[in-house]
C-alpha cells in the first residue's frame, strides 16, 4: 500500500505530439482514483506511465516514497488488470494467477497457499485448472483480478477492465471490484470513459480531456460543480443541459427570447452558458418557463422529457409518477441548480 | 397415370469435380503403386522387362538387402545408416530453421529495433536466392572451415530461412500486445516471456513448420551431394543415385530392384510425419488457445 505522487507527468511522443500535458495529483494511501475522459485523451498512457509500460518524458512519478520514473514495471510493485484480461492463454487458472510469483521465486507451496486464498476471495475455486478458453468473461476478469490481487501490491491500476463484459455483469462487477479494493485496501487506479463506473466507483475522479486534466474532485463535487463545460457534459447521463444566454444584473436571459430569467449571485456581466442538470427542474403549471416537450423516454424508474426551450435542445428528469405528453409545459428551475460557464474557455465561473 | 415426383435434374457439377480429384489422386498415386510392385522383382527381370504390373517374388529380398546389405565403393554402408543419416539432415534441418527463424521473428516483433522493418525486408528477400544461386560460396565457406564431409557442414548452412521467419513474423504481430505487458509486470523477462508464452502459444505454427521444413530438408539433393564425399555421411536421396550408379560403373546389371525399394523406404518418413502431424496440428488449429 502506497500513496502515488505526480508531479509534472507528461508524454510527448517522438513524433512531438503530446499526449499527456505535464499533470500533477497526489493520490492517498487507500484511495481508489477513476481517470475518466473520451478516446484519446490520454487516460490510458497516464496509467500505463503509472505502470511503467510508456515511458515518462516530462516530470516525476512516485510510488510511496520511491521515484520510480526508471524503474521496471515489474520492479514497481504494481498489478494491472487489462481491458482484455491478457490471460496467458496455454496456462490453466492457476498458472495464470501464480505466474507472476513464480517469477519472483516464490516457493511452490507459497504459491499454491496465495493462489487458493485469492481463487477463494474470488469464488474462482472450481475453475483452477481450466483453461481461459474455458471460462466466461465474468470468469476472465475475475482471474484477471486474481492475477492481481495475489501479488499484494502496493497499486493496482485497471485500464478498462469492464468494457468487455455485458451491461449486467458490468454491474456487478462493478460492485466485486470496488468492494475487493475496499477489503484489501490496496490504493488504485482506474481508467474508464464510462462516467457510471466513474461516479460509482470512485472516491475521486479525474477527469481527463485532450490530455489535460479537466478537474479533481470526489464524485459529487464533480456531478454538482463541474469545473467547466466538459466536465458538465461529460459526467452525467443525460448530461447537464447547456444553453447560450446573457447575464445581466443577476439575471439570465436566453438567447432568442427572453424566456427565462433566474437569480444569479455572480456580478457578471455579458455572454455565459448556463447549465442546470435536467433532475433540477420540475414541471409546474404556474412556473415561468415555457417548455416544448418533443420526445418521452420512459425509463420505468422515470422519464426523460427531450424537447427545447427557448430555441435551445433541452432535458427535464421526471419521477415515474410525473406523467407527461408531447407538447408545451411550463417548468421552475431551480436558481440554485444554475452552473454559469465563460462561453469560450469554458471555464465555471 | 400422374406422376407425385417430379424428377431433380441431373447434376453434372460434383460428378465433374470427382473426376477431377480421381484423376490428380490417380496421377500422384500410380507412379508410386508401379515403383512398389517393380520393386518386388528381381533386376534380371525389371532389366528385361522394364517396369512390372503385378507383384513379383523378390519383394523380401530386395528390402532386406536395400537396407541392410552393405554397398557403394567402399562397401561400408548400408541402407539403414543412410536412414539415419536423412533423419538427421530432416531434423536438424527443420528444427534448425525453426529455432533461428523464432528467434529472429521475436526480434523483429518485439523490440523496438531501429531498423528492424527494413532488416526483415533483407531477409525477406534472400528468398530469391535460394541456396542453388549462393552454392559456390556456401561451399568455400565450409570447406575453409574445415566442415565438409560433417552433420555440421551438412546442416548448418541450411537452416537460416526467412520463410520461417516470415510466417513467425506474422504469427506474433496476431498476439495481443498485451499479454507481452502483463508479463512484463509479471516480472517475466524477455528470455522468460519467449520460453514461458510465446513458444507454448506458437505450437501449431511450430507443427506446421516442422512439417514443411523436415520433408524440404529431408529432400535436399545437391548440397548433400556436394559436401558429403564420405560415403558414412550418404542420404537416403543421393544414396539411392549411388547404389544404382555404383552398379553400372562396374558393368553388371543395375539394382533396379533394391533401387527402387530404397525409393519407397526414403518416401516412408515424410509421409508419416506429415500424417502424425497432420493430426496434431488440425487439432491445435480447433482448439484455438489464442
Amino acid at each position: 500500500m502506497a500513496q502515488v505522487k505526480l508531479d509534472g507527468v507528461g508524454k510527448t511522443y517522438p513524433n512531438g505530439f503530446e499526449a499527456v500535458k505535464p499533470c500533477s495529483f497526489d493520490i492517498e494511501d487507500g484511495e481508489f482514483v477513476v481517470l475518466v475522459g473520451p478516446s484519446g485523451c490520454g487516460k490510458s498512457t497516464l496509467l500505463r506511465m503509472v505502470a511503467g509500460l510508456e515511458d515518462i518524458t516530462a516530470g516525476s512519478l512516485s510510488i510511496g516514497d520511491r521515484q520510480v520514473n526508471d524503474v521496471d514495471p515489474a520492479d514497481r510493485d504494481v498489478a494491472m488488470v487489462f481491458q482484455n484480461y491478457a490471460l496467458y492463454p496455454h496456462m490453466t487458472v492457476r498458472k495464470n494467477i501464480g505466474y507472476g510469483l513464480k517469477n519472483r521465486g516464490t516457493s511452490a507451496a507459497e504459491i499454491d497457499a496465495k493462489v487458493q486464498d485469492a481463487a477463494k476471495m474470488l469464488d474462482l475455486g472450481a475453475l483452477l485448472d481450466r483453461k481461459p478458453s474455458q471460462l466466461s468473461g465474468g470468469q476472465r476478469q475475475r482471474v484477471a483480478m486474481g492475477r492481481a490481487v495475489v501479488r499484494d501490491p502496493a497499486l493496482f491500476l485497471f485500464d478498462e477492465p469492464l468494457s468487455n463484459l455485458d451491461a449486467k455483469l458490468r454491474n456487478q462487477m462493478r460492485i466485486e471490484i470496488k468492494a475487493l479494493q475496499r477489503r484489501l485496501g490496496v490504493t488504485s487506479i482506474y481508467v474508464t470513459h464510462d462516467q457510471v463506473e466513474a461516479m460509482t466507483m470512485a472516491d475521486r475522479i479525474i477527469v481527463l480531456n485532450g490530455g489535460e486534466i479537466e478537474q479533481i474532485g470526489t464524485p459529487a463535487e464533480i456531478y454538482h460543480n463541474p469545473a467547466s463545460k466538459f466536465v458538465a457534459s461529460f459526467m452525467g447521463a443525460p448530461p447537464m443541459n447547456l444553453m447560450d444566454a446573457q447575464l445581466e444584473n443577476g439575471e439570465i436571459k436566453l438567447n432568442g427570447s427572453a424566456a427565462l430569467t433566474a437569480p444569479a449571485k455572480q456580478d457578471y456581466t455579458g455572454p455565459v452558458t448556463m447549465g442546470i442538470r435536467p433532475e433540477d427542474v420540475v414541471i409546474d403549471a404556474a412556473g415561468p418557463t415555457p417548455f416544448t416537450i418533443e420526445i418521452v423516454e420512459e425509463l420505468g424508474a422515470h422519464r426523460l422529457l427531450h424537447g427545447r426551450l427557448a430555441g435551445h435542445p433541452f432535458t427535464v428528469h421526471v419521477g415515474k409518477d410525473t406523467t407527461a405528453t408531447t407538447g408545451e409545459v411550463k417548468l421552475q428551475i431551480n436558481p440554485d441548480a444554475i452552473r454559469l460557464f465563460q462561453p469560450e474557455t469554458g471555464k465555471a465561473i | 397415370m400422374a406422376r407425385t415426383q417430379t424428377r431433380k435434374p441431373f447434376r453434372w457439377a460434383p460428378v465433374f469435380d470427382h473426376t477431377i480429384l480421381i484423376l490428380g489422386a490417380l496421377f500422384m498415386l500410380v507412379p508410386v503403386v508401379l515403383a512398389f510392385i517393380t520393386s518386388s522383382h528381381s533386376a534380371v527381370q525389371i532389366a528385361r522387362e522394364g517396369i512390372m504390373f503385378t507383384p513379383g517374388s523378390h519383394l523380401g529380398e530386395n528390402y532386406s538387402k536395400a537396407l541392410f546389405e552393405k554397398g557403394g565403393f567402399t562397401a561400408t554402408i548400408d541402407g539403414m545408416v543412410m536412414l539415419k543419416n536423412s533423419l538427421i539432415l530432416g531434423l536438424g534441418f527443420a528444427i534448425g530453421k525453426i529455432i533461428i527463424s523464432m528467434m529472429a521473428a521475436y526480434a523483429l516483433v518485439y523490440f523496438r529495433l531501429r531498423f528492424a522493418t527494413f532488416a526483415f525486408w533483407i531477409i525477406f528477400t534472400t528468398l530469391l536466392l535460394p541456396l542453388e544461386v549462393r552454392i559456390l560460396p556456401s561451399y568455400e565457406a565450409i570447406q575453409r572451415l574445415d566442415l565438409a564431409n560433417t552433420y555440421t557442414g551438412l546442416i548448418v548452412p541450411l537452416i537460416a530461412s526467412a520463410t520461417g521467419t516470415f510466417f513467425f513474423r506474422q504469427f506474433f504481430r496476431s498476439v495481443p500486445e498485451e499479454l507481452a505487458e502483463a508479463a512484463r509486470i509479471d516480472g517475466a523477462g524477455p528470455v522468460k516471456f519467449f520460453i514461458d508464452i510465446l513458444v507454448p502459444l506458437s505450437q501449431t505454427m511450430i507443427a506446421a513448420i516442422f512439417i514443411i521444413m523436415f520433408v524440404f530438408g529431408w529432400n535436399q539433393y545437391l548440397w548433400p551431394t556436394l559436401i558429403t564425399t564420405d560415403e558414412g555421411l550418404f542420404t537416403l536421396v543421393r544414396g539411392i543415385k549411388q547404389i544404382y550408379q555404383t552398379m553400372i560403373d562396374a558393368n553388371s546389371i543395375p539394382e533396379y530392384g533394391q533401387a527402387l525399394a530404397l525409393a519407397i523406404i526414403a518416401m516412408l518418413p515424410p509421409v508419416l510425419i506429415v500424417i502424425f502431424f497432420q493430426s496434431w496440428f488440425v487439432k491445435g488449429l480447433t482448439e484455438s488457445d489464442k
